[in-house]
């Protein structure tokens, strides 16, 4: 991301969603796949959750009246993002709105591509995220205030600390590129195929 | 200290991982790693050369790139030809894009009409592509089966894709390593599939996040190639980017006289660099786990992720004897989405289709497996049973040694081809409501198609299923006469 969005704490509403194992099939359905673009995917986030199979909309799902835009994070489980590499599915939480997605744990794929598509993962330790998933359900209106320079997010009165890759946060913070990065560094990619790849095996 | 580093017993991952610096991470950037082999296919690279071209940039190393389509491409029985358009649209502009951006970036491509088209997790290793010590990537989470060859395969992202067009490298940082220790021997009707049903249930589908599983021990070093494609393609499930098996003989056997790979010295090389390779005797894990299979039985799973899963006689769990809330909630949803009864086992449950594929277990000692159960016997009337072969060069092997007819003769379809049923992306699918025997490695929630649902489980085990009708143990079909 170019834009000075993250260089100041921000406050958004969130959306609860406090499931372990969300995966990328549900959060993109793979009949969503065939594109060959990454925009206009927000509408298909969460489809089969917001649809039943025979069309009919399924007031049961906790999002199901949510517009677009109307919140900045999401609050899950553990494990979030898990299942398919498909970048779709941060392509189609970011497009929705959000930021910023809480939860306990991240799928180690979802995280990297979340991060390269400006959409947040925050991490959160057993308590401080029970403690939340509580006043969110109490005060669905709350704002979280997410702030990534200092690595905290402020809700209420509390306030909770989470872990980000330093490079990542960098990246986040400055607009750094990183496929920029890595074409800065042709010299040494073409030093190391020099040295190693003499022989035209692998490695 | 570098000296000290090279001195170091040192896991196999370590080792592949120390090749591939093109620069090491530090505290504050990730590593630049070197990548040998990457695999493209139709679904999650057309934004990466999309943004490839916006940069003016090329693809860095065409020669390292492979591609495929095998997603979205149909597999009805003769739709492997060209001549055929893709019936729907989406997927035929999907493929044809992929067709193009090859064509325009010099990438080799096996697409439709090419007789090595395939999976592909399933060619590479096939054409001797994957080679022990490569580092491999591909935009699909499943390139942890490259491993089974002692290959570092992992997933990545469509950016990352781009990344590696562009530079031939990726920005990483070091995973932790976990040993998962196999011992034992594994009884008949018992296979691969369940070996790897059952880790994913002992460390959940979150369990290996954050590592790379080595899997050891005397029941991996008694899988052939093919088994343990098998066991690396599911590592994924546990939540591992990447799962290894050291290479060996029955890898070089495996790899010899391939296409791709070396021959005369340049071969002797190769096999005395790949036989170093394996990790260091005193080399430490970061975690380590020991599973003994001497008494596995066939694995099922019961609910919608890939770690629900338990021997097939077992009852299925009773979301009230549940250790935490989460846990009797997901258990509560397993069993309603699924319409089955717990605390009672599976067996004699009625399937309505069963799918014998994806990069999992299509290859020709799955199909071998299944057909050695079949031969002779019929499709239950109320199952359609769905043959698909992982590769071009599957389907014409399966057929040189008559497996096609067997399958054909019991009443199942033999097509072309593809991921077909295993993500339901070309029509390929199950209707709402009904049940499935998959080989295929997910069972989440609508994967197959809205409202399917899914028991992942072996060849061996599926093919039963299709003969009984319902899900049975396999093993009262072994060596029975028919
Ligand atoms: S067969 Fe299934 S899991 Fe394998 S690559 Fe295709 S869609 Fe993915």
């Amino acid at each position: 991301m170019s834009d000075c969005f993250w260089a100041e704490p921000w406050a958004g509403r969130a959306l609860l969603l406090p499931l372990d194992d969300v995966d990328t099939d549900q959060i993109i359905p793979a009949r969503y796949l065939k594109g060959t673009a990454r925009d206009g995917l927000g509408v298909h986030l969460f489809a089969d959750w917001h649809h039943g199979p025979d069309g009919a909309p399924r007031s049961d799902f906790a999002l199901a009246d949510v517009a677009p835009g109307a919140a900045r994070i999401l609050v899950a489980g553990r494990n979030f993002g898990c299942g398919s590499s498909r970048e779709h599915a941060p392509w189609a939480l970011a497009d929705f709105g959000l930021r910023a997605i809480v939860a306990r744990s991240f799928a180690d794929i979802f995280r990297g591509n979340a991060l390269k598509n400006g959409l947040l993962p925050i991490g959160l330790d057993a308590e401080p995220w029970t403690v939340l998933v509580r006043r969110l359900t109490l005060e669905p209106e709350l704002e979280l205030e997410v702030d990534l320079a200092s690595q905290v997010i402020r809700f209420g009165s509390r306030r909770a600390a989470f872990p980000i890759d330093p490079f990542a946060r960098q990246c986040l913070l400055e607009g750094v590129d990183e496929l920029g990065f890595l074409l800065s560094r042709e010299p040494e990619i073409a030093e190391y195929e020099r040295a190693h790849l003499t022989s035209g095996d692998g490695g | 200290m570098p000296a000290d580093r090279a001195r170091r017993p040192r896991t196999l991952l370590g080792k592949i991982w120390d090749q591939h610096l093109v620069t090491a991470e530090t505290p504050a950037t990730p590593a630049v790693l070197y990548v040998d082999l990457h695999l493209v296919h139709e679904v999650t690279s057309p934004q990466a050369f999309t943004a490839l071209e916006a940069r003016g940039l090329r693809v860095r190393r065409p020669d390292r790139t492979i591609a495929t389509a095998d997603h979205s491409v149909p597999t009805a029985p003769g739709t492997h030809s060209r001549a055929l358009p893709i019936a729907d649209p989406a997927a035929a502009l999907q493929v044809e894009r992929l067709e193009a951006n090859c064509r325009r970036h010099g990438v080799p491509l096996y697409g439709r009409g090419d007789d090595r088209q395939g999976i592909v997790h399933v060619i590479a290793p096939e054409l001797g592509a994957t080679q022990p010590g490569m580092t491999v990537v591909c935009g699909d989470s499943h390139t942890s089966t490259h491993g089974a060859l002692g290959a570092l395969g992992f997933g990545i992202g469509t950016s990352e894709v781009g990344h590696v067009l562009a530079t031939q490298c990726l920005l990483q940082r070091r995973p932790r390593s976990m040993e998962v220790q196999i011992e034992g021997a594994i009884g008949p009707g018992v296979t691969a599939k369940d070996v790897i049903l059952a880790v994913v249930a002992r460390l959940g589908v979150g369990g290996g996040a954050g590592h790379v599983f080595e899997y050891r021990g005397s029941a991996v070093r008694a899988m052939a190639v093919e088994q343990r494609l098998t066991l690396c393609n599911m590592s994924i499930e546990a939540g591992a980017r990447a799962g290894l098996v050291a290479p060996d003989d029955v890898t070089f056997q495996f790899l010899a006289g391939k296409p791709a790979t070396p021959r005369g010295r340049a071969w002797d090389d190769a096999v005395a660099r790949w036989s170093r390779l394996p990790s260091d005797a005193d080399a430490e894990f970061d975690r380590s786990v020991t599973l003994s299979v001497d008494d596995l039985r066939p694995m099922i799973t019961f609910g919608m992720t890939p770690a629900m899963a338990i021997p097939i006689d077992r009852p299925v769990p009773l979301p009230a004897a549940a250790a935490t809330v989460e846990e009797r909630r997901a258990l509560a949803q397993a069993v309603a989405y699924m319409a089955i009864e717990p605390g009672k086992p599976l067996l004699g449950q009625p399937v309505n289709v069963v799918f014998l594929g994806s990069c999992t277990n299509s290859r020709l000692s799955d199909l071998r497996a299944a057909a050695a159960l079949m031969g002779g016997r019929r499709v239950a009337p109320n199952v359609r049973m769905v043959v698909v072969p992982g590769s071009q060069q599957v389907k014409r092997d399966a057929e040189a040694e008559g497996l096609h007819e067997i399958f054909l003769r019991a009443g199942a379809e033999w097509r072309e081809p593809g991921c077909s049923m295993c993500i339901a992306m070309n029509g390929d699918e199950l209707a709402p409501g009904q049940y499935a025997v998959s080989t295929s490695n997910r069972n989440f929630e609508g994967r197959q198609g809205r409202g399917g649902r899914t028991f992942l489980a072996s060849p061996v085990t599926a093919a039963a299923a299709a003969v009984a009708g319902c899900l049975t143990d396999p093993r009262g079909y072994l060596g029975a006469t028919r």
